[in-house]
């Protein structure tokens, strides 16, 4: 069977300083892999090569085993692979209700259809069931630059589900949200993989849920993996723990 | 409450012109045309997110269609739909430039295309008649109504207007408009989810260019006669004043924004001699220095409070 992601040697250099520097690895279906490393390692660079927000400078990537490289994120998001950034990436003048929309909205019919057919472009249904999945039901008509933080970051994480994902990379989902919030995030996450079969990249620093929500886990430094096993296997490596863990 | 509120300003419009000197209908009728080159400019700008300092070239385009072709004995309804498509395909590859840069860029590139068009209205004399303008443009025929004199031709534009501001409601609440929206806020985002932000940038710079070329078919018939100055970066720039004095992305700021440009200098003019564009100048600044947002940002802030 096919991997679901595949990297083939990546790289991306920024005038003279490579970012990510020949990365290849596998995302195998129904696999929530973790992705960690210091800061400046080049673990959203990565994304943003995987996702083609930036273009690489070498390498391949293929998912279900077509090459994608070169597509742009509208094209993949279509194809099923949806993503958050690190930074909190919601629109705060629409409703908790039209992010949803606008997140499942492009996924079906033609963009002339989005012109005259259903203001909701039959999506709206989808966006309540993400809303209740998500206990965002009490804000639902709120404007989302009105919610904490942390809400906005279950939004946000609730939008890049619209798409029906295969793979969903998630870009430090823990930053900032509070333990009894994150530990519904990791359910609702958990849940998800369980029951739709979707897999995950998660990029963190929150060991703890790391650990805790991850099958395997890769550990970059300066652009290049330097490890890769089961959590247990990555406390208990010298290298891990010399680049990143600290001892 | 809001029901009545519009109630009343639709009584008011079709009221005021039976009020009004020959002046004041002129006036009302241009506040008409300019609104709606306005809500063209909205929506690029407002809702899109995208600048243009284009939108009087627009306007310069569907007036001098207008103009050419009915002073050839053609029918207005057909300078309509060359004005559009042709406001329509000019908008699209001017959209092209927004795919690469954004703002203060994008307003240069505009600039130089409004700059571009004022320039082949003046010197293409074949075509536009040059500096000399198009004079003598008639008024349109309407199924054997005639929309002639000063009052009909009022309510010939204002139907215009209600049926652009339907299609631009309509618009603005299909998915589309959520497109534009996430497009203004955050367009990497939008891309991420899957929103074609290529094609929605081109789509709001055609359709908000296209709304201009239908203002410019109707401004035509009203002045009845046209030179390449009024449609110079001059226009552009009032429409810009427009759309942010009235409220940037507010459905009703291009109606509010175009009746503080056309209408408040000239009720102004009474009783303050000469000092009236330097008052009108200051109220303005003052706005966009406390309220970016525009009029009905302003009021909306009041009102939630």
């Amino acid at each position: 069977m096919n991997p679901v992601l595949e990297v083939r040697g990546l790289a991306k250099a920024f005038g003279g300083i490579s970012a990510v520097n020949g990365v290849s690895f596998e995302v195998r279906e129904g696999e929530i892999l973790g992705l960690i490393g210091p800061n400046g390692s080049g673990k959203s660079t990565l994304f943003n090569c995987i996702l083609g927000q930036l273009a690489p400078s070498a390498g391949q990537v293929r998912i279900d085993g077509s090459e994608i490289t070169g597509m742009r994120p509208c094209q993949l998001n279509r194809l099923g692979v949806g993503r958050t950034f690190q930074l909190l990436q919601v629109f705060p003048q629409l409703t908790v209700r039209e992010n949803l929309i606008l997140a499942g909205q492009e996924h079906k019919g033609s963009m002339w259809s989005r012109l005259v057919g259903r203001r909701d472009a039959g999506v709206g249904a989808a966006a309540e069931r993400m809303i209740e999945f998500f206990r965002l039901g009490a804000l639902a008509g709120e404007k989302a630059g009105a919610l904490s933080y942390g809400q906005q970051k279950l939004l946000d994480v609730a939008m890049a589900f619209m798409a029906g994902p295969r793979l969903v990379l998630l870009d430090e989902p823990a930053g900032g949200v509070n333990p009894t919030m994150l530990a519904g995030l990791r359910e609702r996450l958990r849940e998800i993989n369980a029951t739709e079969h979707a897999t995950f990249v998660v990029i963190e620093h929150n060991m703890e849920f790391v650990m805790s929500l991850c099958t395997r886990i890769l550990v970059l430094a300066e652009g290049r993996i330097i490890a890769e096993g089961t959590p247990d296997e990555i406390r208990a490596n010298p290298a891990v723990v010399e680049a990143y863990l600290g001892g | 409450m809001k029901k009545v509120f519009f109630a009343v300003m639709l009584f008011s419009l079709v009221a005021a012109p039976f009020a009004l000197k020959p002046y004041g209908i002129y006036l009302l009728t241009l506040w008409v045309v300019m609104t709606i080159a306005a809500i063209g400019l909205n929506l690029t700008l407002g809702y899109a997110g995208q600048i243009s300092l284009a939108q009087g070239a627009f306007v310069g385009i569907g007036a001098y269609a207008a103009a050419l072709l009915t002073t050839q004995g053609w029918p207005l309804w057909s300078a309509f739909l060359i004005a559009t498509l042709l406001s329509l395909a000019i908008g699209w590859l001017l959209g092209y430039p927004a795919l690469r840069v954004q703002h203060h860029y994008l307003a240069f590139v505009t600039l130089s295309f409004a700059t571009l068009v004022y320039l082949m209205l003046r010197n293409e004399e074949w075509l536009t008649k040059g500096v000399y303008g198009v004079s003598g443009i008639p008024r349109p025929t309407l199924l054997g109504w005639s929309a002639k004199g000063p009052v009909e031709f009022y309510f010939f534009c204002l139907g215009v207007l209600a049926l652009v501001s339907a299609a631009t409601w309509w618009l603005v609440r299909s998915p589309w408009g959520r497109a534009f929206t996430a497009l203004r806020e955050n367009a990497i985002r939008a891309d991420s989810l899957g929103v074609d932000t290529r094609r929605y940038t081109l789509m709001a710079f055609a359709f908000g260019s296209a709304i201009g070329g239908i203002a410019g078919v109707l401004y035509a018939p009203l002045i009845q006669f046209i030179e390449p100055t009024a449609f110079n970066l001059n226009l552009s720039l009032n429409l810009l004043l427009m759309v942010m004095v009235g409220g940037s992305g507010y459905f009703l700021g291009p109606f509010l924004g175009a009746a503080v440009s056309v209408l408040l200098p000239e009720w102004m003019r009474f009783g303050s001699e000469g000092l009236y564009l330097i008052f009108y100048a200051i109220a303005v600044m003052a706005l966009m220095a406390f309220c970016p947002s525009g009029l009905l940002g302003l009021s909306e802030r009041f009102f939630k409070r």
